[in-house]
């Protein structure tokens, strides 16, 4: 007990800074630092772009990025963070860690307006209903086709509660259904074959052959249709639009003061950068890349419409969402 | 004492810390309006619900196929069979469920022949897929214990009851059962923790958010919502529910005399009843069947992959080591403080109890409150991914303790009751008692509980997510993380390794215990 006492008071007082001056420490999600996501390749590029060294460290997710954040205050290693998406923006903010980026952020190529003075977007995908083409030969149409399909045809859906892709289903829902988003829910319900935690436990029972549906994104059948040359597993477009993600990076108000890590944000929407993101992260570039997307991307699920909440408005109503799904899927 | 100190510290210190991060970030919680909150209310139902008819099916199930495992001593597969029941801890729960999955799920092969027969079979989505999971992840831990038990019992009693061609009922019930209570109790106790806290099962089995445990609320309050009060609220009502629980379960449980034996009696020559061979088979084969079969799953999924590659790959390489180096690590610190505990547990004295059952709920606090916790404390003194593999270790090691504890408190128990008093008579102390007296007759439970914590190390992540995990990369982080991105064939690969592996640092314990018993 004592010991314990004297470390909380050791840790109110004490602060020491680990990261050297000169070099740029970048939090980002696992996925980007695995050896075939873009952070090796990001990490040579830049590196001798800049002659500095480039540090990533790896949270599990976007939320757990910001939440490690959140423990570490004002004293964190951090420079720049990578990967937190469009949903977390306003909380971040919030928090008052971060710097204006003070760039002029062309509209790049992400489809909604971009005038966030913080954060900049570097990729960006759209949610899709994913499904097995040996199951399914005609897949819906429009989210009210699927919400009234045949309810032998089952989907793995994420749960809102831990998952991103979970809390994009609900939002999407919500953004077309508003106030009448519970009986949505309702038909929803009949067509789920289970609620997992996370993509991956959903994805595995899709692949698996368990579900022959799953919330997944457009972007990813060109997974399957390059790495694996799979044209098997196919994207639903819907007539009402796709909801949207967009990942986003900022400064810290310690990245603020490495000049290293301004140059780095600059270079996340540098085609240097945006041409690796597309087959290593599996996601839309956000700016213009130096040499054609590969041509599988065109052949993608094109979505007319992009659906999208404020991050604002998903700060403030985010609980009473969950709140309202959850009652209906509990019944 | 030291060490059920330093257990505490692991646990409270991590939940003080947030209390203070908390206090200091000026937010301020509303106890009332979490403890009154209609859905804490209706998850702990489903919470303590799921988990007690878990447990109750799990320890159900187990008495016959322990009892059965320790009247059938010598058959074809006993060894590998025992080594497989200790697997199932190993496996990242989302292999062991999508295993179960494809085995039991609606496109599942034991579904589909049983519909191909003609069989009315229900979707597994729901409480029966938790069972089935819990079950699968805890009656071979059941069993296991009560065997343990069973082995600590004088070989002279069994030897008398078939002098008085006792049945096979009537030896469960007068001469097994007195030595299997206690032990069923314990391990029940610890199962019932486990399922408490289960995450990834009863989400994706239990088919929506009527399948929800406080666990899921707490990672929600540190996830989502970024609520550090609610979680601890959260965390601290898990605790005193299952606190309570194990209370009543050790009452249930009651204590054994260990009896008197010379520990000579030469391999008894049985006359078997027919009758009860065909139930030993059927029992026995269907167990095993049971706990095999997800294993036969991963097998066929992870041939599928391409090993070689997989194992010419650095990263795979790196992860391997690491796993190997980290658990081996653990599971020994592990065994040094389950020794201590033990040590504790036979002295006379009102911290009797409190050393076989406190060090337990070191489980129920979630693997997410310890890292955060533990994250704010050690930050301003450390590098935390330089930390990372030191908690690791260190957390694994508290976290298999109970699963330790219960293979060789037993034989603690029985020892101290044998020898303690001839030894303080002869002046018989410190080393050389552990040496001459204590080594030698604890060796067996004390390798299956370092085997059982080395696989319970293994697979354990928990706590790495939280502290940058470019340094740690174990072999269960790596199958996370292929799944995460596609590559669930590497992953099946990997999880059919971390399977190969294990059983043969299984197989190692158990060579080197029979090893060193033969010293003697």
């Amino acid at each position: 007990m004592r010991k314990s006492i004297l470390l909380i008071i050791l840790l109110s007082g004490a602060a020491i800074s680990h990261a050297q001056a000169k070099d740029v420490t970048v939090y980002t999600y696992e996925s980007f630092t695995a050896e075939w996501g873009p952070g090796p390749q990001v990490e040579k590029a830049f590196e001798a772009k800049c002659g500095c060294d480039v540090t990533f460290v790896s949270a599990a997710d976007g939320v757990a990025l910001l939440n490690r954040l959140r423990l570490e205050g004002e004293n964190t290693d951090a420079d720049l963070i990578l990967g937190i998406d469009q949903n977390l923006i306003a909380e971040a903010k919030d928090e008052g860690f971060f710097a204006p980026h003070g760039m002029d952020i062309e509209a790049g190529l992400v489809p909604v307006e971009w005038n966030d003075d913080t954060f900049v977007p570097y990729d960006y995908g759209y949610f899709a209903i994913v499904y097995d083409t040996q199951k399914i030969e005609t897949p819906p149409s429009s989210m009210e086709e699927f919400l009234n399909g045949d309810a032998s045809n089952k989907i793995a859906i994420q749960d809102p509660r831990t998952s991103t892709p979970g809390l994009g289903l609900m939002l999407w829902i919500k953004k077309l259904y508003g106030d009448d988003a519970p009986e949505a829910y309702a038909k929803l319900s009949d067509r789920i074959l289970t609620i997992t935690p996370g993509w991956s436990e959903a994805y595995g029972l899709f692949t698996d052959g368990e579900a022959p549906m799953v919330l997944s994104y457009t972007t990813s059948p060109a997974y399957h249709m390059i790495a694996e040359d799979n044209d098997r597993y196919q994207a639903a477009a819907f007539s009402e639009g796709h909801y949207m993600q967009i990942e986003v990076a900022g400064l810290t108000k310690k990245g603020a003061e490495n000049p290293q890590a301004k140059e780095f944000l600059s270079f996340v929407v540098s085609p240097a950068f945006q041409d690796i993101i597309p087959e290593t992260n599996w996601m839309l570039p956000a700016a213009p890349m130096s040499k054609p997307l590969n041509p599988v991307f065109d052949e993608l699920v094109q979505p007319k419409t992009a659906l999208l909440y404020s991050s604002e408005e998903v700060a403030l109503k985010r609980k009473d969402w969950v709140d309202e799904w959850l009652d209906v899927m509990s019944r | 004492m030291l060490a059920l100190f330093l257990l505490g510290a692991l646990a409270m210190g991590a939940i003080i810390a947030l209390i203070v991060f908390a206090v200091l970030g000026g937010s301020t919680v509303d106890i009332i309006d979490i403890v009154t909150d209609q859905y804490v209310w209706r998850i702990i139902r489903f919470t303590l619900w799921q988990a007690a008819l878990s447990t109750v099916l799990s320890a159900v199930l187990a008495i016959p196929v322990g009892f059965l495992l320790f009247e059938n001593k010598y058959f074809y597969g006993r060894e590998l069979l025992l080594r497989l029941f200790a697997i199932p801890l190993v496996l990242p729960q989302i292999v062991a469920v999508l295993a179960i999955v494809s085995l039991y799920g609606n496109q599942g092969f034991v579904t589909q022949a049983l519909e191909g027969a003609g069989l009315p079979v229900g979707t597994i989505y729901g409480l029966s897929g938790i069972l089935i999971a819990h079950v699968f992840f805890n009656m071979p831990l059941i069993a296991r214990v009560v065997l343990g038990a069973l082995n600590a019992m004088p070989s002279e009693y069994e030897r008398l009851s078939h002098q008085l061609d006792m049945g096979a009922m009537q030896r469960l019930r007068h001469i097994c059962w007195p030595y299997m209570r206690p032990a069923l109790f314990n391990a029940s106790a610890l199962v019932f923790m486990l399922c408490v806290t289960s995450f990834t099962v009863v989400l994706t089995l239990g088919g929506g958010p009527r399948a929800t445990t406080l666990e899921v609320g707490i990672y929600q309050a540190l996830t989502f919502d970024f609520d550090i009060p609610r979680a601890v609220v959260l965390t601290a009502m898990q605790l005193a529910l299952t606190a309570f629980a194990v209370f009543m379960f050790a009452r249930a449980g009651g204590n054994i005399d260990a009896g008197m034996t010379l520990e000579r009696t030469r391999p008894l020559i049985i006359k078997r009843d027919i009758r009860q061979t065909v139930l030993s088979v059927v029992v026995l084969g269907l167990a095993a069947l049971f706990v095999a079969s997800p294993f036969i799953a991963i097998f066929v999924k992870g041939i599928a992959a391409d090993l070689l590659k997989l194992i010419g790959q650095p990263a795979v390489q790196n992860a391997i080591l690491t796993s190997f180096v980290l658990g081996a690590l653990a599971a020994s610190l592990c065994i040094i403080v389950t020794l201590a505990l033990c040590e504790g547990a036979v002295r006379k004295g009102p911290m009797q109890g409190i050393y076989s059952h406190a060090a337990s709920l070191v489980l129920v606090v979630p693997p997410i409150v310890i890292a955060a916790g533990w994250f704010i404390l050690l930050r301003p003194f450390v590098i935390v991914y330089e930390a990372a593999p030191y908690l690791v270790v260190c957390v694994n090691a508290a976290m298999a303790l109970p699963f330790a504890m219960r293979f060789v408190l037993p034989a603690r128990q029985a020892a101290a009751q044998r020898h303690d008093r001839l030894c303080a008579q002869l002046g018989l102390y410190g080393f050389n008692k552990w040496r001459l007296v204590l080594l030698p007759t604890m060796i067996k439970p004390l390798s299956v509980g370092f085997a059982f914590a080395f696989a319970l190390s293994l697979g354990d992540l928990g706590v790495i997510a939280l502290f940058g995990s470019e340094k740690v990369q174990t072999l269960p982080f790596l199958i996370l993380q292929r799944m995460g991105s596609y590559r669930t064939n590497d992953a099946a690969g990997l999880a059919l390794m971390l399977c190969i592996f294990t059983l043969g640092i299984l197989m190692l314990a158990d060579r080197s215990s029979i090893s060193l018993k033969g010293k003697k």
